[in-house]
């Protein structure tokens, strides 16, 4: 699995960092997402989807590689 | 697909249960996904209740926020131009991204989980003051109100000596039964009340909310006494008046439920989940949000013009048999699955992260305080907000063993 992030569309709700604090912090400056862990390990990779659904703007996309 | 369409009609208020929405939005959802609506204004528009349409519709920018050229479901549009500065609430990019790029890292989980002893402190001499008067108490002002009122009032700068005024402000304008006149007077108030403070702030300046908006020098140009004014009276507002409704309508629901309710007690660690399914459940934002439809729009056959006016139904998206199992369920280990009580898209709530962590500060440690909490006059008696934007109970009488 490989997370994007579109972060021009962010606006700071923080959905992805209270869902996965693991792979996504809010930035100090400004509020939006920083992407922590691209490659989330398997243990992960649910909550990495549950973030992008509950994303507002559509800011965090999966895709499935491969690789675990 | 372009069914004969039914006579537009106005928006349902009527409950027939007071912590269900309105009946009438299931066979709205199940026979007429967009369905014309009258507004008071004379207006016809549309109401959308399944909750992929409400999501698609507070995603798309073909959607506008200018609340100046909405027309509202439950009363006369009473929005004025000097509404304006700073209301991002009511604004389309690029003038919404930039007020609320100032904004949101204020707002940060980290941020305002980092409020969480200060508001276990509020919450403890709350409940101090409680048991030490004795059963039974009014939940709204002993508890609901106060609590967020003053962590909002800390957090931006505001007096809390100055509650009973600005509570009584937002009580009159968020009412749907004020004549224009005393809305207006209500709202004028405020603004003059801001104004103030602001002004006030700019000479003694210190290290909350709006001292530091003025001192910052990100915005450029930086952001005037109007702006300031304007996003002061939306974070009070929205900070205190949400908030507390949600504590007591929550503490309601929870005691019409007693098995949920004991669960609650047992896992007090399941309250992360429990908040967000009495978010679900109770759509506190009851009649919904509104939207105008920028260019002519196709939804499921039908044609939105350029112009009219969309309401996406909060509560009915939140019981769509679609998206929840057994919507009409109060289950506090409900997995967490997108309720839009928070709204949707860019607007979607900024101080989310504030609302949950008072409440799951809140509703534990009453429970825990109370073990015997219990309403004391029977449940039909409790008045609720059916006559407000903001839903919720006017108050909520309560007992307790000693
Ligand atoms: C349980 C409590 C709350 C609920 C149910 C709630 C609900 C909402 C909803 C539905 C919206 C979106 C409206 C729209 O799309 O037109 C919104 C926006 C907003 N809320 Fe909340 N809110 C709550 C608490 C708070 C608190 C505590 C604050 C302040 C600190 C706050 C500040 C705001 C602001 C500033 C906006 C406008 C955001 C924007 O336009 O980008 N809310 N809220
Ligand atoms: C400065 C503060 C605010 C002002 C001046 C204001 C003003 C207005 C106005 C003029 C309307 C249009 C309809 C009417 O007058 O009947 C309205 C409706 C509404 N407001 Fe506010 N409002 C404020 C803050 C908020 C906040 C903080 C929230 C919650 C998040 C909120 C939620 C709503 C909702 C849900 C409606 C009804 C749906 C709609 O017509 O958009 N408002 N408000
Ligand atoms: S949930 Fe989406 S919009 Fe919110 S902070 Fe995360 S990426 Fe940004």
């Amino acid at each position: 699995m490989k997370i994007r992030i579109d972060h021009d569309r962010c606006r700071g709700a923080g959905q992805c960092t209270l869902t996965a604090p693991e792979l996504f912090d809010q930035s100090d400056d400004d509020g939006t997402v920083v992407l922590l862990n691209e490659q989330p390990p398997p243990e992960l990779q649910a909550r990495a989807r549950l973030a992008a659904s509950l994303c507002p703007n559509s800011v965090i996309h999966i895709a499935d590689t491969s690789d675990p | 697909m372009s069914a004969p369409l039914a006579p537009a009609a106005p928006l349902p208020t009527h409950r027939t249960c007071p912590l269900d929405p309105p009946p009438e939005y299931q066979r709205l959802r199940e026979e007429q996904p967009v369905a014309p609506l009258a507004f008071p204004d004379g207006t016809v528009g549309w109401l959308l209740t399944r909750h992929e349409d409400v999501r698609a519709v507070l995603a798309d920018d073909r959607f506008s926020s200018a609340r100046e050229n909405a027309s509202s479901p439950v009363r006369r549009n009473l929005f004025r131009p000097e509404d304006r500065p700073g209301m991002l609430l009511n604004m389309d990019p690029p003038e919404h991204t930039r007020y609320r790029g100032m904004l949101t890292r204020y707002f940060t989980v980290r941020r305002m989980r980092a409020l969480a002893p200060r508001i276990e402190r509020i919450v403890a001499d709350h409940l101090d003051a409680m048991e030490a008067a004795g059963p039974p108490t009014d939940l709204v002002p002993a508890f609901a109100r106060p609590i967020p009122s003053l962590v909002i009032c800390e957090l931006l700068g505001v007096p809390y000596a100055d509650r009973e005024k600005f509570q009584r402000w937002t009580a009159t304008m968020l009412r749907l039964d004020v004549s224009e006149d005393e809305a207006w007077r209500a709202r004028e108030a405020l603004r003059t009340y801001m104004r103030d403070l602001v002004a006030d702030k700019r000479e003694h300046p210190d290290d909350a909310l709006l001292s530091t908006l003025i001192r910052a020098q990100d915005p450029d140009p930086a952001l005037t006494d109007q702006e300031l004014t304007g996003m002061g009276r939306l974070l009070l507002i929205a900070g205190h008046e949400t908030t507390a409704n949600m504590l007591a309508l929550g503490t309601y629901a929870l005691l019409s439920h007693p098995d949920q309710l004991r669960s609650l007690r047992e896992h007090p660690e399941g309250v992360g989940r429990a908040v967000e399914e009495l978010l679900r459940y109770l759509t506190i934002v009851q009649f919904g949000t509104v939207r105008v439809a920028r260019e002519d729009v196709q939804i499921h056959g039908v044609r939105i013009r350029a112009g009219q006016t969309v309401v996406a139904s909060l509560p009915a998206a939140n019981r769509d048999p679609g998206q929840f199992t057994e919507p009409d369920r109060l289950d506090l280990t409900r997995e967490p699955s997108q309720h839009v009580s928070f709204g949707h898209g860019i607007h979607q709530c900024l101080g989310q992260q504030l609302a949950r962590v008072e409440m799951q500060i809140a509703f534990p440690a009453l429970l825990r305080r109370f073990p015997t909490l219990r309403l004391a006059v029977p449940p039909e008696q409790v008045p609720m907000r059916d006559d407000m934007f903001v839903y919720g109970v006017h108050a909520l009488p309560l007992s307790w063993d000693r």
